[in-house]
């Protein structure tokens, strides 16, 4: 990256025009997928038994499935709902993760329950979590964000109670505690605008994990219902066609994902970069 | 000129750096610095910590880290160095006293450091070496079984004199060679480089101590703000009259009160129009706002001022 | 490297590792028992269900589950059953629990272990290919590659893999029709290597890619360190300093964060053995699940938790005591 930092100051407007043309497009792009997936009325994927299995063709450019409904419409769909409850279950685990690090600056019982309570999140296979409790609630949209949003807020939390931890004894709020300020004031004041960053960055980073993990436990069937027009139900259902050759059932479905989750993993990094610049120096 | 070992001429150095919402920003670090070394001197580059002199080092070796930058000429025996250059003379024919045991790998045992990637069967002349160079500085033999964290500062010293002293260089740099020593071995590092320049070696030394810089040196470059503004023969620094540059003037005037360190950080790093010490300067004139002084030669004393008293000599 | 451990302190140090274990499983043993009990799931209605029993039977049952028994009781009296390792019979297998997580686990082991080491040395060898060649057209082929790979779920990897290697090129059966209640027994150690194959490949190349991009991240920090810069000064070639300074000094990093990866590979394994209908504790948890084997399912809880405790525990311990230069720290 840096080899080709000449002295130019138009490069530097480069780079952070880049970024911010970077996010703008991912962002566009996120909308318009969510966008037209809301727009797509489950009862109008017809099915149409004389297209049964068809493979990709310019009519359906993701092939059929086997009640001869279009593959791109469902994926579509498919998407949207991946990203809504990606959405909702990443910003629920934020808001944990956001709770667990207040606990955490309280006093120090707190530290020590939030500490161990990260310890225990972390000791048990996340899947295996994401099961247990989608299987609690039993099952569900509901038991899936739930579950992610349960293992995934410790990443934040640690990251967040590490940065209250340098705010606290840094000098300005110790000045301001000794002013007088109540403890609330000085978190509303100078913790929460500076943690803002990263709970924001943090966010965005947990969206690509929450979107995997949901179409993970949904495929293992302890997710959404097979009702659900969910891209871990699709590939699911692809399995007991692969065998004939229905490749297209698997492959695309699975791409469109792949894709959605890599642009969010990119936003995350490219937010992150334009918030906290010492990451792009690398 | 032409017994000059090392030559540095106009040489600037900056930095690329992203700072909040990704905007570039340029530091400049050193701006038109020129010197030279000859075979068998010593020269002291003195300035404040942290001011940057240490990247001249890392220039000339060509080590600079990839988002800096470095203009100007730097010559190695009448023939201008290119990275090319730099990188087949480096470790053979100039080498580095670094500043700290940080330049030592913390999980290699000194002994494999010092001798460096040698082929298997030029292993044991290697260490022979090794041992002769180990014991002319003073360090015990178990030393080499060593890991950098086990040596104590004065070790940690010697290692690195001794590491690159391996390869019998030409050019020496010592960057800080003294900080966070005792007396004593600020007073055996003084004379290890001293016999340096007696075994025929140029000297460049890095420094911010300025008795070190003193007692050792035949010619000290005085660094101020990322400039070079004097560079005098040693012994005129014992008379202020014989200084030129109101700078050093003020800086050994001072000398008792400070301790013999120079530590002040507060010189304007941001790019000037002026001279650099436009600010502070007694005999400051218009002139000295918004023109930068050159370097000038006045009967062998490099100098860098508009005013400076042209009597001196 | 040379490895200094001092025994006195590690000693203690797994003491103080096993109490906590101890702690934590009680923990863990007593939510996940609280999480089903709060499930809609009746464990005597799925025995029923499973096993077509009789009334007595459902009474017995009921008596075993201590249907009308206060929650904190039912709690109490499950980690006393634990205590003595009893934990209950599996309903999909019929024998005791703790025999199908020995079996299941045992084959899952050799599943995990394989592709963890193949990823583990595969994914080191790539970050430090990637790390030397920092900016150069092979460095961002695998940047991509691991992104692309850490980007997408395993589950797909695994049906894209089975489809080429299955489906098009017949290499290997597609899932093989032995019924999820057939004992890894009943399997000749020949079907059970060929169904090995394509699970451990496609857990290994999941596994690479986080340990590629460390390592990588790793050497760079590296390449910009000061001893890294004095052997540059010292004329020592490009690839020579990173093989005898950066390996050195990335290796042990990166062994501790493959040992802190226990619980991915575990998730891994799950999504896998369901694909590939690989007879392992994955299918296992799979199955209990679905099936509401209870018993099963907090067994495997436990046992998944030791396995990742231990991992946590190795790389603590490695980062602890292996290092050199934590002889010197004793002294402070």
């Amino acid at each position: 990256m840096s080899s080709l930092s000449k002295l130019n100051p138009l490069n530097s407007m480069n780079l952070r025009q880049k970024t911010i043309l970077l996010i703008g497009l991912i962002v566009l792009l996120l909308v318009l997928v969510y966008a037209s997936s809301l727009s797509i009325d489950p009862a109008n994927i017809l099915t149409d038994f004389t297209l049964r299995n068809q493979p990709p063709s310019f009519e359906h450019l993701f092939g059929t499935d086997w009640l001869g409904r279009d593959m791109l419409t469902r994926t579509i769909k498919g998407l949207g709902l991946s990203i809504f409850i990606g959405a909702v279950a990443s910003i629920l685990s934020s808001i944990l993760a956001i709770i667990m690090a207040f606990i955490s600056s309280v006093n120090k019982y707190g530290d020590v329950l939030i500490a161990w309570l990260i310890d225990f999140f972390a000791s048990i296979p996340h899947l295996l979590l994401l099961i247990m409790i989608s299987i609690c609630l039993g099952k569900g949209a509901m038991g899936v964000i739930i579950g992610v949003a349960c293992t995934h807020w410790t990443s934040l939390a640690r990251v967040l109670r590490v940065e209250i931890k340098e705010i606290q004894t840094s000098e300005y709020v110790q000045l301001s505690e000794k002013f007088g300020k109540n403890k609330f004031w000085i978190a509303k004041e100078h913790i929460l605008i500076l943690v803002i960053t990263q709970v924001i960055v943090g966010t965005l980073l947990i969206f690509p994990h929450a979107i995997m993990h949901e179409a993970s436990i949904t495929f293992l069937g302890f997710g959404l219902s097979p009702h659900e027009p969910a891209i871990g139900i699709i590939l699911s259902e692809s399995m007991s066609y692969l065998t004939t050759g229905a490749w297209w059932l698997a492959v695309f479905p699975g791409v469109m994902l792949l894709i959605i989750v890599l642009l969010f993993d990119i936003l995350g990094e490219e937010v992150e970069k334009l918030l906290d610049p010492t990451k792009a120096q690398k | 000129m032409e017994n000059d070992l090392l030559t540095v001429q106009n040489v600037s150095i900056s930095f690329t750096q992203y700072v909040q919402g990704l905007q570039q920003h340029i530091l400049k670090v050193i701006s038109d610095l020129s010197l030279s070394v000859k075979e068998g001197e010593v020269v002291a580059i003195l300035g404040s910590s942290g001011s940057g002199k240490s990247l001249l080092a890392h220039a000339i070796l060509g080590i600079l880290p990839e988002n800096g930058q470095c203009d100007g000429t730097i010559s190695f025996k009448g023939e201008v160095l290119t990275q090319e250059k730099k990188e087949e003379l480096r470790g053979e024919h100039i080498c580095l006293i670094p500043q700290s045991v940080n330049f030592l790998d913390p999980l290699m045992k000194v002994r494999e450091q010092a001798i460096g990637d040698v082929k298997d069967e030029e292993k044991e002349k290697a260490l022979k070496h090794q041992k002769e160079i180990f014991e002319k500085y003073g360090l015990a033999e178990e030393v080499g079984d060593m890991y950098p964290f086990e040596l104590s500062g004065g070790m940690a010293r010697k290692v690195l004199l001794s590491t690159a002293l391996l390869s019998d260089p030409e050019l020496v740099v010592a960057d800080e060679p003294t900080p966070g020593l005792d007396q004593a071995s600020v007073n055996e590092t003084i004379n290890d480089i001293k016999r340096l320049a007696q075994e025929g070696k140029g000297v460049l030394l890095i420094t911010h101590e300025i008795d070190v810089a003193l007692k050792t040196a035949d010619r000290i470059a005085i660094f101020y703000s990322g400039y070079v503004i004097e560079i005098n023969k040693a012994e005129n620094f014992n008379d202020v009259n014989k200084l030129l540059h109101p700078y050093t003037k003020s800086l050994i005037e001072a000398l008792p009160r400070n301790g013999f360190k120079l530590t002040s950080g507060v010189q304007p790093l941001e790019e000037v129009d002026g001279c650099p010490y436009f600010e502070n300067c007694p005999i400051r004139s218009d002139i000295c706002q918004n023109n930068k002084p050159d370097l000038i030669d006045h009967n062998g004393i490099m100098i860098r001022c508009h005013n400076f008293d042209k009597e001196v000599n | 490297m040379v490895i200094i451990i001092n025994s006195q302190k590690l000693a203690k140090f797994l003491g103080y590792k096993a109490v906590r274990l101890f702690i934590l499983l009680v923990a863990v043993a007593a939510v996940s028992f609280i999480m089903v009990e709060i499930s809609p799931i009746n464990p005597v209605k799925s025995y029923a269900a499973e096993m077509g029993a009789s009334a007595q039977q459902i009474a017995a049952l009921s008596a075993y589950w201590q249907v009308d028994v206060p929650l904190g009781e039912k709690v109490v009296s499950w980690l006393a059953d634990l205590l003595q390792l009893n934990l209950g019979i599996s309903l999909i297998y019929r024998i005791p629990v703790v025999n199908v997580i020995i079996q299941k686990f045992t084959a899952s082991l050799v599943l995990m272990i394989t592709s963890w080491i193949i990823s583990g040395v595969v994914g080191f060898g790539l970050g430090i290919i990637a790390g030397g060649t920092r900016g150069s057209w092979i460095d961002k082929a695998i940047k991509t590659y691991c992104y692309i790979l850490q980007c997408a779920p395993s589950f797909w990897i695994g049906l894209i893999i089975m489809l080429i290697f299955s489906v098009y090129l017949g290499w290997f059966p597609v899932g093989l029709a032995v019924p999820v209640g057939t004992m890894a027994s009943d399997v000749t150690f020949w079907d059970w290597l060929i169904r090995l194959i394509l699970p451990a490949f496609t857990l290994s190349i999941v596994g690479i890619a986080s340990i590629a991009l460390y390592t990588r991240d790793r050497l760079v920090n590296i390449l910009n360190s000061d001893y890294f810069i004095f052997a540059r000064a010292r004329g020592e070639n490009h690839w020579s300093i990173i093989i005898r300074h950066g390996i050195r000094n990335v290796l042990l990093p990166a062994i501790t964060l493959q040992f802190m990866s226990f619980s991915e590979l575990f998730g891994g394994a799950v999504l896998v053995e369901q694909i590939f209908s690989y007879p392992g504790i994955g299918q296992a948890t799979v199955a209990a699940g679905l099936r509401s084997d209870v018993p099963l399912l907090l067994g495997i809880v436990l046992i998944s938790t030791i396995f990742v405790f231990c991992g946590n525990t190795i790389a603590d311990i490695l980062y602890k005591y292996v290092d050199p230069r934590m002889k010197g720290d004793e002294n402070e």
